[in-house]
């Protein structure tokens, strides 16, 4: 776990001024500070809180918020079944691990690979959990302070992470198909669907150079 | 209740289902083999589209914009091997860069 706060802390800045970037457009989309802030503790899934803070600051009504927000995080069922055999003990312990999982945590852990460590997916979602949270929370409280957080770079450092993660799990021929396959559904669906569908679509790029064992 | 609190409630209950999916509902079941393998292919998969949608997306249309500097400076620093917090400081500077020049 402690591992994991130190895998995790390189990302906790970009983490916190996203959270507070959420807290000011919610507070913007009419979301009281107190209900920002408990949506970053349950929801916990920074793009799809995103997503339903600028669906309703758009006048779209509540279910086309909620819709585009689950769409957001349907993606979350495959990637926790790929490390649900890492999990130990009660449900209620498991339900409550399970909601640390989230694309940074499960990927910093080496999510989707034999050496999975649930500790370590622990331990950064235990760090990011903060961040997040307390970022909502300075964010809604003191809205306006932080304008616009794409002028750090906040967004081009988030697909760079993702490009370093990817690469570490690039180990086979069948695993660069399969990247290949998803980026191309994504690119392909992005101007297509709603956001969301893209990513979850993605994931028939795993038949990509399968074959009957 | 207001529209707000409406939502953060739905959302909040989808989102901690659709998490629990694996790690409670799957848990220790054996899976087949052939599932299995198919699985191992969705890390690369997602996270692949997670490049694409934070490098290119903007709502439904795919741009080329200072982001594309990000990713560019997160591949070189990829290839000479460097740690995982040079590679997020060097996308996040050269994305803030190209946007500080325009």
């Amino acid at each position: 776990m402690r591992k994991g706060l130190r895998v995790g802390a390189p990302l906790v800045p970009a983490v916190l001024a996203l959270g507070a970037s959420f807290g000011v457009l919610a507070r913007a989309s009419h979301f009281g500070a107190t209900a920002a802030i408990v949506m970053s503790a349950t929801t916990f899934a920074g793009s799809s809180q995103v997503a339903a803070a600028s669906v309703l600051g758009a006048g779209g009504g509540i279910v086309a918020a909620v819709v585009a927000a689950l769409l957001l995080n349907t993606r979350y069922a495959p990637i926790g079944i790929t490390v649900a055999h890492a999990f130990r003990g009660r449900r209620a312990r498991r339900l409550a691990e399970a909601q640390l999982v989230v694309d940074e945590s499960w990927a910093l852990a080496g999510g989707g690979t034999a050496r999975f460590d649930r500790h370590v997916m622990l331990g950064v979602g235990a760090g990011l959990w903060f961040a997040w949270v307390g970022g909502t929370a300075v964010g809604a409280l003191l809205g306006g302070v932080v304008s616009d957080p794409s002028a750090f770079g906040l967004d081009g450092a988030f697909a760079a992470l993702f490009l370093a993660l990817l690469v570490t799990q690039l180990g086979s021929r069948r695993a660069v198909a399969a990247a290949a396959g998803g980026a191309t559904i994504a690119a392909v669906l992005t101007p297509l669907t709603p956001p969301g569908v893209p990513i979850i679509a993605a994931t028939a790029a795993v038949v990509a150079g399968w074959r009957r064992a | 209740m207001s529209a707000a609190w409406a939502t953060v409630i739905a959302v909040g209950v989808g989102t901690v289902a659709l998490k629990a999916v694996g790690p409670v509902g799957v848990a220790d079941r054996q899976l087949p083999p052939r599932l299995a393998s198919l699985l191992a292919m969705v890390g690369p998969a997602i996270l692949a589209a997670l490049v694409v949608s934070e490098a290119f997306a903007h709502g439904r249309a795919l741009v080329v914009d200072a982001r594309l500097a990000g990713v560019g400076a997160g591949a070189l620093a990829v290839l000479a091997r460097a740690p995982l917090w040079v590679v997020v400081v060097a996308g996040a500077l050269a994305t803030a860069g190209v946007r500080l020049l325009r």
